[in-house]
């Protein structure tokens, strides 16, 4: 089992390499998103409150994690699905799109904290439990889209599908980290964000557990 | 259903509507007569849960061991308690116009209702995007589980963390545990229970309807072959 996660883990990486296309039209859209905020906003000529800045770098967060996190399933072909069908367990499966999209989730924030600083500005006092947070969100965002996303390819307008099946699951994951960047912006003691910290870990676990759960019951057909 | 507990439950409904409106209450400030709105709005959450439980139930069972029959029960308990949400919503909405001044105040409990209503409402797109019979209930079960799962901290803990300006929190007149009158208990316990056993009628009847619908496209699918 560990085996073969590792295999399908290292696969998805060497998959996306090849494919530069993919992983740079996901860059672009990311670049423009935040170039669309910084052009909004800096037109007015008046800098963005704590506020604005934490809904504009989630919202972008939200849109780009989406749209990436949604080929794990949607963009493969029926043929490769049936391959893997023969030679993988489905929990295997599931656990190595789990780790790939986590990986993928964190570099896209990561990469859109540094955009955010360079154009619009980086109001972060507390740089660690801001990681941990992006951390931790990465986490849950994958676990759960990876699992939507199996299920909405299996329809047929799988894009509208995505968005209207995912949004309402993550928004509680969104409210936590909104909470958190909210104090980690005021400047405030690492140890006032401890219980929303404790929340995220949490739902991380109910969502990756529940995905892990639930997958094969649609890897069957 | 058993027929007495139909029966109790139009009694209870009775007892409900004319007690609600002339027994006595307790003078709160802010809320003073509105407090009514407990005998109306709050059982209707109480049947959302109730209704949105047993069609995960449902749910699970079907994943287990495939049925159509189980996947109906799982669909129409889902339906039926959309429209609990839905009246839930609007009744509350009432309330709020009167009590905080406008009918949307964007409450943490608002807005959790609110996405719980989306998360089902997404549900049933789910199953309207699905050609294959078998493949729409096995997916949507699986929805149906994970969105539930997820929804739970949304409603249960989340509002409970942030004040909220519902009565009973953040230093509003209640009725919480400890200082819900006595005279209010039986009432809201009756209609809770009268509505629970309400949306339980409606889903079982609709459950019918939909075995009778399929059973007849059967019949005329083989009288066309």
């Amino acid at each position: 089992m560990l085996q073969a996660v590792k295999i399908l883990f290292i696969k998805e990486f060497k998959l996306e390499l090849r494919r530069k296309s993919v992983i740079s039209g996901i860059g672009l859209y990311l670049v423009s998103l935040i170039f669309i905020c910084y052009i909004t906003f800096n037109l007015r000529n008046a800098s963005i409150s704590e506020a604005t800045w934490s809904a504009l770098f989630w919202l972008v967060m939200l849109f780009c994690v989406i749209n990436s996190a949604a080929k794990s399933f949607i963009s493969e072909s029926k043929g490769i699905s049936i391959y893997y069908y023969t030679i993988a367990s489905p929990q295997a499966i599931i656990v190595s799109k789990i780790l790939y999209n986590t990986v993928l989730c964190f570099a896209l924030s990561f990469a859109g904290y540094v955009l955010f600083e360079l154009f619009i500005d980086n109001r972060v006092e507390d740089q660690i439990t801001f990681m941990l947070t992006l951390c931790l969100t990465s986490v849950g965002f994958a676990s759960s889209l990876s699992l939507i996303s199996g299920i909405a390819a299996k329809a047929s307008n799988s894009n509208i599908l995505m968005a209207v099946l995912s949004f309402p699951l993550m928004i509680s994951i969104l409210l936590m980290a909104i909470r958190i960047t909210k104090n980690v912006l005021d400047g405030l003691d690492p140890s006032v964000s401890h219980d929303e910290l404790f929340n995220l870990v949490a739902i991380n676990c109910i969502l990756s557990g529940l995905a892990y759960l639930l997958f094969p019951y649609i890897w069957r057909s | 259903m058993k027929t007495w507990l139909k029966v109790v439950a139009v009694l209870l409904l009775f007892y409900v509507h004319v007690a609600g409106i002339l027994s006595d209450v307790p003078r709160l400030h802010i809320l003073n007569e509105t407090i009514r709105a407990l005998y109306f709005h709050v059982p209707m959450w109480f049947g959302m849960c109730a209704l949105f439980g047993v069609s995960v139930y449902h749910s699970i069972v079907y994943l287990r061991k495939p049925n159509v029959d189980t996947d109906r029960l799982a669909v129409e308990h889902a339906n039926v308690g959309l429209a609990f949400g839905i009246l839930g919503m609007l009744t509350g909405m009432v309330w709020a116009n009167y009590a905080w001044g406008s009918p949307w105040h964007g409450d943490p409990k608002q807005n959790g209702a609110a996405i719980a209503l989306l998360v089902y409402m997404a549900y049933f797109v789910l199953r309207g995007s699905l050609e294959n019979g078998e493949q729409r209930a096995r997916l949507s079960a699986v929805y149906n589980v994970f969105a539930f799962a997820a929804m739970i901290p949304l409603i249960f803990i989340i509002p409970r963390m942030t004040s909220s300006m519902h009565p009973g929190s953040g230093g509003n007149p209640g009725f919480n545990m400890y200082d819900l009158d006595n005279r209010m208990r039986p009432i809201f316990y009756g209609a809770a229970l009268a509505w629970i056993l309400v949306g339980v009628w409606i889903a079982s009847q609709r459950i019918r309807h939909r075995r009778i619908q399929d059973q007849l496209s059967e019949l005329e699918y083989e009288k066309n072959n």
